[in-house]
This record gives C-alpha cells, structure tokens and sequence, in this order.
C-alpha cells in the first residue's frame, strides 16, 4: 500500500478529426498505488474512455494522438515504449475488461481458445498446463463444470457468465492494474452485485490496483477507495471516497450526486443540470463547466481554473472553492 | 380523480417453441408472462421491476395490444377490453400510449418531429390541420423544446431531447396511461434526471397514470406509488413502494434489495447475493420458481406453487414461508 503503480501526469490525449481537433483529453493527471482502486466518474463523452486506452496506448490510429504528458507505470515511461514493448504490457501487467461482453468475445472461438490467447502470447505453457491453466482461470471466475464450458461458445452463455469470461481472460497473467471500463452496466442488478464482488475478492487476492471507470456513483461508494470526477476532458475533482461524499466542492460533483434518486430518503424533485456538455470541438474561454454551473460568477467565464489541493489528498478545480 | 383506471387479471402469454421447417412441431411453451394480476390507481405511478427476461415488457406488450394475449382479461376504465372488437380498441389504444428505451431507435430518422409528433393525431383524424399544428407546438412547449424545432430530424437532437419527443408524441392524444418501459436507462445521470422531473411535473399537471417498468431500483422507487416485483413470468410481491423498501417480504425482493448500489460508501447494507442466473423460462423450475436460488428454501417449496395473497393491508407477497 502507499507506492504509486501508475502515475498520469498532464495527459494530453486529441482526436484529429475531419472537424477539426477535438481535445478529448486536456491535461489530465491522476495516480493510482498498489492495491487500490480508483474510480474514473463522468457523463458519456467526457474522456474516461479515452484516458485509459492512451494508457494503454490502443487509440484509434491515426485520429487519437497522445500530444502531451507523462505515463509513468512502475516508473518506466510507457509513452517512450515502442508497439512491441507495449505488447509485452498489456494483457501481461495492464489489462481492461471492456463494457459490452456481447461484443468483446470473439464468436467464433470457443472460449477455452479466447482465454488461452493472452496466457500462450505471455507465458510458455505446454499443453497440459496450458489447460490446467484456463480450467484455474474459470474456477476463479467461479464458472461452474470449467472442464465442460471450456470447450463452449459464447453464444451459449448468459451475459453474467461471458463477463466473468472476459473477466478470466483480463486476470489470465495476473496483470498488476485492471482497467474496468464500466465492466457491470450492460449487465442485471443481481449479477452486478455477484461480478462487483468478484472483483473484489480476484483484487484482494492478487494485490492488483484497478481503474474502475463508471458514470454511476453507487458503484464508486460501493467499491473504490478515491475517486477522480472528469467533465469534458479534465478532471475536475479528485478525493477519497468518503471525502468526497461528505464534502463535495464542485458544483459539477454536487449536481450529479443530486441528480441520483436514492433509496434511503424520498425525494420530491432532483436537481438537474441544465444543458449539454460543451462541444470538444469549440470549447469556450473560462471553466468548461461556466455554461451549465448553478454558482457561475462572472470570473468563471474567462479564467481556467486550475487543479488545487484544498485538504490533505482533496483536488478541486474549481475558482469559487479556491 | 381516484379509483382504479386499469386492471389486469391472471394475464398470460405463452409462446410456441417450434422445430422443423415445413411441418413444425411444438416442442415447448415459453410462459413470458404466467398468470399475473395487479391494479393501478388513476393518477398513480406504477412500477414493475426484475430482471431481463422476467416478462417485464411482455406485460407492457401486453397492455399495448402488440401481442395475442393467451388468456386473462384487461379492464380498462371499467370496461373490458376485447382484441377483437374494433370501436372500443381505437378508443383504447388513444388513451394508452407508450415510450420506450432507446430514443435513437423509437422515433424514424426519416421524419421532421413536428411529424412524428402529429402522426397520431394524423391518424386519429379527429383534428384539423390548424389544430394539430397548434397542438405540436404546446406539446413542444410541455416538454420543454423550443417550438421551432418542429421543422428539424431526430438525429439533431441528443438522446435527451429525443426522449422529450417521445414523451411529446405520447401526449399528443391526451391519453389516460402511458406505459414507460426504461424510459432513462440509456441516458446519462444529469440527463435522466432531468427526463425523471419531467415526467413526474407531467402527472401533476396533467394527471395522467404511468405504469413504469425499470431495473434500476432507485429510479422506481423514486417514481411509483405501488411497486411490483415479477421473476420468471410471476409477480412475486406486490407493495406500496415506501413499505416494499422498508419492509420487503419476498426473498428475491430482499435479495434485490440488497443489491442495489449504496448511495453513501458508510451505507453497508447486509449483502445478499443470489448464487446462479435466473433459469431458462422453458423449462422453469417446479414449485415456486425461485427456489432454486432462494437462500431458504424448503421442502414445500419445490413441490407447491405459492399464490400472491395479501399478507398486510396493501402488500402482496407468494412465498411459501411467510405466514400471515
């Protein structure tokens, strides 16, 4: 616990598209230590997504370009590694489970194949150990008859099970960080509830760290330990996770926890945030948030705010907190 | 402006499972929606929850007219409603209207809204053009768009605003209940949350009933006055929804509970988690159709099917181990 694993320093991530650049990701930093998990919190579009595949270096080539900032993971730079040394990073010591698990397993391999994948590309196994292998990977996943399913495809299972599938295929070569990108939405709340704890329990077992990216702050109160709250490419707000509960600065960080209905008490009207998102595109002078923020003074509108320590481990960008 | 606007009595749907191509055989019953009755009150939410596959929206299909209902009966406003009749159902289907989940697929691309919206009124061809023209505009205005975007496609609107055009649409014929089936799930929380107050500033405006089928727990019980909780084509509980939080009786209901997320990291709610997935509808399982996942099951449970009875005044609960 305390040593850093992954360090994000002014991450500057932009799309090159036919209308112009977009500033997906716009100096962004963050760190994430042993054996703890982060939770990555925004609307659709804010750059959650795209933070974590520049860590990973998988941008869509040639539109996403890293044009800015450090990744500093076990204290090697990954943005001076070149395709193949990135190769031997991912799956190996980062991993990512993807959101949709309709659509990131392959139908056409069964899955004892999809799983071997990583493992055979990292790890020289044999054969027998290969499978003594998967068959360990789906007990972990707690995948019931493993000897059986791993002959199976994924059209024949449940959208819990092909989770806990992708789920055994990011684990395979205990990787040090796990980035989830928003693992449990496509899924029930009864099997939310059993993959959530999983993670958990694979987390304690192997010390892994994990990036847990969501738009839902039940799973942030119910998993992560500190939270970084990103709006439109910047993060806005980043603490740990009861600090942040008890004494969110942000307006932005206000208004979504307002915004949530909840069970403990009744609630006659939510507060809603009036507006769009800005577009990336044509962002406007002053504080991202200036247009749709209920606090809004008139100094929002032409000074950027920059990312401050308020208390011990407490950011906030924000120029009426400061 | 109370008393009972619909009731559905022991409504089932069963579907053919076939083989073969030319001579098909039938090979089994999926039974989506078995046997299940409930009421909603005029004016009030009602909410439905469960999982995928629970029969939810095979109600909601139900109640539209878009299936063959197998067997039960629907009374709507004290009259029963008869597929095959055709005055009574032209009246019945102005005044139930529906709004569904994804507003990128729920409105045609290749329309203007102010169309889209007139569209049932075109249909119902009881307004003239001056009226429907002027009744797009105050529905636009209901909603909260500008009554210029009438001229504009779908495709330039965010999926917020899409769905305040499908709400506008659903409102176009005043109708008396609209069935909401995931209305905010495919939207993000400062969105949804504005779609939520908008439909609940819409009842009391206009006092017009909902039937709310949801899987977020918290959105239900923010919305519903009466909840009922379905599993496998059942109804298992049904409750208002402040005792059903309070005081859930059904063992999946607590299980459900239970995992619902905390909206304060302290919160550290006892933890129930259900072991397996729902088993496949084709063959479900004998007795009480949750025992094989119930964590406390008995004997009597896999050789009788428990039947929804009042335990306490306004609370519905089939469950073998709950004796009144």
């Amino acid at each position: 616990m305390g040593k850093k694993l992954l360090e994000v320093r002014d991450l500057k991530t932009h799309l090159f598209t036919r209308r112009g650049v977009i500033k997906a990701v716009d100096g962004v930093s963050f760190s994430v230590d042993k054996n703890e998990t982060l939770g990555l919190v925004g609307e659709s579009g804010c750059g959650k997504t795209i933070t974590c595949l520049s860590i990973l270096k998988l941008l869509p080539n040639p539109v996403g370009q890293i044009v800015g900032g450090k990744i500093i993971f076990d204290n090697v730079d990954l943005l001076s590694k070149s395709e193949k040394e990135m190769r031997k990073i991912r799956g190996r010591r980062i991993s990512m489970i993807l959101q949709d698990p309709m659509t990131s397993l392959d139908p056409l391999f069964t899955i004892g194949e999809q799983i071997a994948e990583p493992i055979r590309s990292h790890q020289n196994l044999e054969r027998t150990n290969l499978r003594k292998k998967i068959i360990e990977m789906l007990k972990l996943v707690k995948i019931s008859a493993p000897e059986a399913r791993i002959k199976e495809y994924p059209f024949q299972m449940s959208g819990g099970m092909r989770q806990r599938i992708v789920g055994a295929i990011a684990l395979s070569c205990q990787p040090d960080l796990l980035i989830a990108d928003e693992p449990t939405t496509a899924l029930d709340v009864t099997i939310q509830a059993q993959f959530m704890r999983l993670l958990k329990e694979i987390q304690q077992e192997f010390n892994m760290a994990m990036i847990m990216i969501t738009h839902d702050f039940g799973i942030v109160a119910k998993v992560c330990d500190r939270v970084a709250v990103m709006y439109s490419g910047k993060i806005v707000e980043s603490a740990g996770v009861r600090d942040l509960f008890n004494h969110p600065l942000h307006p932005y960080t206000k208004a979504l926890m307002g915004a949530l209905p909840k069970m403990e008490e009744d609630m006659e009207k939510l507060t809603t945030i009036d507006g769009q998102p800005p577009d990336l595109g044509h962002l406007p002078p002053g504080c991202n948030f200036a247009a749709r923020c209920p606090e809004v003074k008139e100094i929002c509108r032409c000074d950027s705010p920059i990312l401050s320590e308020i208390n011990d481990g407490h950011v906030v960008s924000c120029l009426r907190v400061q | 402006m109370s008393g009972i606007i619909l009731e559905v009595k022991n409504l089932k749907k069963y579907f053919p499972v076939l083989k073969g191509l030319v001579f098909m055989k039938q090979i089994g019953l999926i039974k989506a929606v078995d046997d299940i009755s409930f009421t909603i009150n005029r004016g009030e939410t009602f909410g439905l929850v469960g999982e995928s596959g629970c029969g939810k929206t095979t109600t909601a299909k139900l109640i539209l007219l878009m299936e063959k209902i197998t067997c039960g009966e629907i009374v709507f406003d004290g009259k029963k409603i008869d597929q095959q009749s055709d005055v009574d159902l032209i009246e019945y289907k102005n005044s139930v209207k529906a709004v569904f989940q994804d507003p990128y697929s729920s409105l045609s691309p290749r329309m203007r809204v102010g169309g889209i919206i007139a569209e049932p009124m075109v249909v119902s061809k009881t307004f003239s053009h001056k009226e429907i023209r002027e009744r797009v505009s105050t529905l636009l205005d209901l909603v909260g768009l500008h009554p210029d975007s009438n001229n504009l496609y779908p495709h330039e609107f965010s999926g917020g605003q899409r769905q305040r055009i499908a709400v506008a649409r659903a409102l176009a014929l005043n109708p008396k209940l609209i069935i909401l089936d995931e209305p905010v799930s495919a939207l993000d929380i400062s969105i949804r949350a504005q779609i939520i107050n908008l439909l609940r500033d819409l009842q009391n405006k206009l006092g017009v009933t909902y039937l709310l089928i949801a899987h977020d727990l918290a959105v239900v019980k923010h919305m519903s006055k009466k909840i009922g909780v379905m599993y496998l084509g059942k109804l298992v509980e049904v409750a208002e929804s402040k005792r059903l939080y309070r005081n859930p009786l059904h063992p999946y209901t607590q299980a459900l509970l239970s995992a619902a997320l905390p909206s304060h990291p302290d919160i550290r709610q006892e933890e129930i988690i259900l072991s397996g997935e729902v088993p496949s509808p084709l063959n479900p399982p004998l007795g009480c159709r949750f025992h094989t996942r119930c964590f406390n099951a008995e004997a009597v449970c896999s050789e009788e099917e428990p039947i929804l009875k009042e335990v306490e005044e306004n609370h519905q609960v089939a469950c073998h181990l709950i004796k009144i």
